[in-house]
């Protein structure tokens, strides 16, 4: 465990050093080099700018990852119970899967107006069928077997669900739930550039017209360390509770 | 739960696939009295699953019907499954506890069949590190936990090594004298059969129907006596081969 902690540390340690050493040699600012881009990042968290269009596009991963989650959750268990259901909604299911992230942004704001509304519905459509796709597959391998015998002991429908169905679909949640925050956090910020006042996709907006490459970078390592974060404090410990019965 | 009364026509399986439709159960009628210990030996393959989950009411696609007495309503059934169907990620007294209703949580008796089948030791134990042998307690511990009017037993003590299968077998004797209630038990072992029944319910090979009922005469107290289970057995294939030449 140690040991594998200081490789970590190396590799980040050595992307560094080739970072700098390219900043250096091409001693120009749009390649700016690791301590211009840290003194950026230091100054905007001190002035609050940071820390705010962060925190809103935060909000706005968070929101939509809830409603994705809870959807295509619903969906994805009704697709893989219910077989005329998933016969008759598959075709639209590969529909939805292919249409890209952009089109649902573009056309959710033509269609409904440059509201926050649009911004966080347009994110969690997107997102939606790959939950309803990997929840589809956790309910059509539920073992039927403990089905049967919450059957015969005649638990009530709300334990059926809580003590043997979401167990066994809980890997696929897991998994559901880590792509999603990756593809998520992505997609907010094309809808933020294209349609918002605020958040870390409008200002990196801001700075490409004016062609600031520091706090672009400087954006963009903040946001790689949350999202890091959130994963560490939040899904890996989540996932080892849930998971702690295995051999 | 008065008499339990079992009235199959013909159960069928729809064809799978390449194969043909199959015909699991045919003409099976039999009582079994309230309180009895009826067992049920066929040969693999008879239909004896498919008969207990007719009865369980997993099963509801068959011609016939069974009637619980009582109005029609299904009694508490505990059902100990062949393989022993414990939720992995729940501990053994998690798994027992899961059965019970909202009014019986508290009433004790998950310790008092914990403290009853030896389990104490292994109630905070996840089942999936516990040996085939525990797992099956922990099932029998669960199905007694409902206070069943009905209990329902698939071979339980299959793929145990005789010792530990005789073991078990004697603290089903223990837990039922204990806790009397009306048991339909499936096995193909006819040893296992006289050892706990008072009576005994022969299928024939598939389609399975009732050749023979059988009510074991040796008494309780001797039913640990090698012997005495060899005599009775060797009647009863007398028997069996009898009713096999009356089929034919």
């Amino acid at each position: 465990m140690k040991s594998s902690i200081w490789i970590q540390l190396a590799s980040v340690a050595l992307l560094l050093v080739l970072w700098h050493a390219a900043a250096l040699a091409a001693d120009s600012a749009f390649l700016p080099g690791p301590p211009a881009v840290f003194a950026a990042l230091i100054h905007d968290i001190g002035t609050g700018e940071l820390p705010y269009h962060v925190g809103v596009t935060l909000a706005r991963v968070a929101v939509s990852f809830v409603i994705a989650m809870l959807i295509g959750t619903a969906v994805g268990f009704l697709m893989g119970r219910v077989k005329p259901l998933d016969r008759f909604f598959d075709s639209w299911l590969i529909l939805f899967l292919n249409v890209p992230a952009l089109v649902t942004i573009i056309l959710a704001y033509v269609w409904f107006g440059l509201i926050e509304a649009a911004a966080v519905g347009a994110v969690a459509l997107n997102k939606i069928p790959i939950v309803v796709v990997n929840v589809r597959e956790g309910a059509r391998a539920l073992d039927r077997s403990y089905l049967e015998m919450a059957d015969v002991f005649q638990l009530d429908p709300w334990r059926v669900l809580r003590h043997v169905v979401l167990p066994q679909l809980y890997p696929f949640l897991v998994a559901a739930a880590r792509s999603g925050l990756a593809l998520i956090w992505k997609i907010v910020l094309v809808v933020e550039l294209l349609g918002r006042g605020n958040g870390v996709g409008f200002q990196l907006y801001l700075f490409f017209q004016l062609f600031d490459v520091t706090h672009i970078l400087a954006y963009t390592i903040a946001f790689i360390i949350i999202i890091q974060v959130l994963e560490l404090a939040i899904l890996q410990p989540l996932e080892r509770r849930a998971t702690r019965w295995r051999l | 739960m008065n008499r339990l009364e079992i009235d199959i026509g013909l159960k069928r399986f729809a064809p799978v696939d390449r194969a043909d439709e199959q015909i699991a159960l045919k003409d099976v009628r039999l009582g079994v009295p309230s309180g009895a210990f009826v067992c049920v030996v066929g040969p693999s393959g008879c239909g004896k699953t498919t008969l207990l989950n007719i009865v369980a009411g997993l099963d509801r696609a068959f011609d016939g019907r069974i009637d619980y007495g009582d109005n029609q309503v299904r009694p508490r059934i505990g059902y100990v499954f062949q393989e022993p169907r414990l939720l992995p990620w729940r501990t053994a007294g998690e798994n027992i506890e899961l059965v019970l209703s909202h009014t019986g949580r508290d009433s004790g008796i998950v310790d008092e069949l914990l403290a009853a089948t030896g389990l104490e030791k292994a109630r905070h134990v996840y089942t999936n590190r516990l040996s085939l042998g525990m797992s099956r307690r922990v099932a029998l511990a669960r199905a007694f936990a409902v206070e069943p009017e009905l209990l329902l037993m698939d071979e339980p003590f299959v793929s145990l090594d005789e010792a530990t299968a005789r073991q078990l077998r004697l603290l089903l004797l223990d837990i039922w004298r204990a806790r009397p209630t009306t048991v339909l038990f499936v096995t193909h072992d006819l040893r296992e059969a006289i050892a706990l029944a008072d009576r005994i319910v022969i299928l024939s090979p598939s389609p399975g129907s009732v050749l023979a009922e059988v009510p074991v005469d040796l008494p309780r107290d001797r039913r640990g006596d090698e012997a005495a289970i060899d005599a009775f057995r060797e009647t009863l294939l007398r028997r069996q081969e009898a009713a096999f030449e009356g089929v034919d």
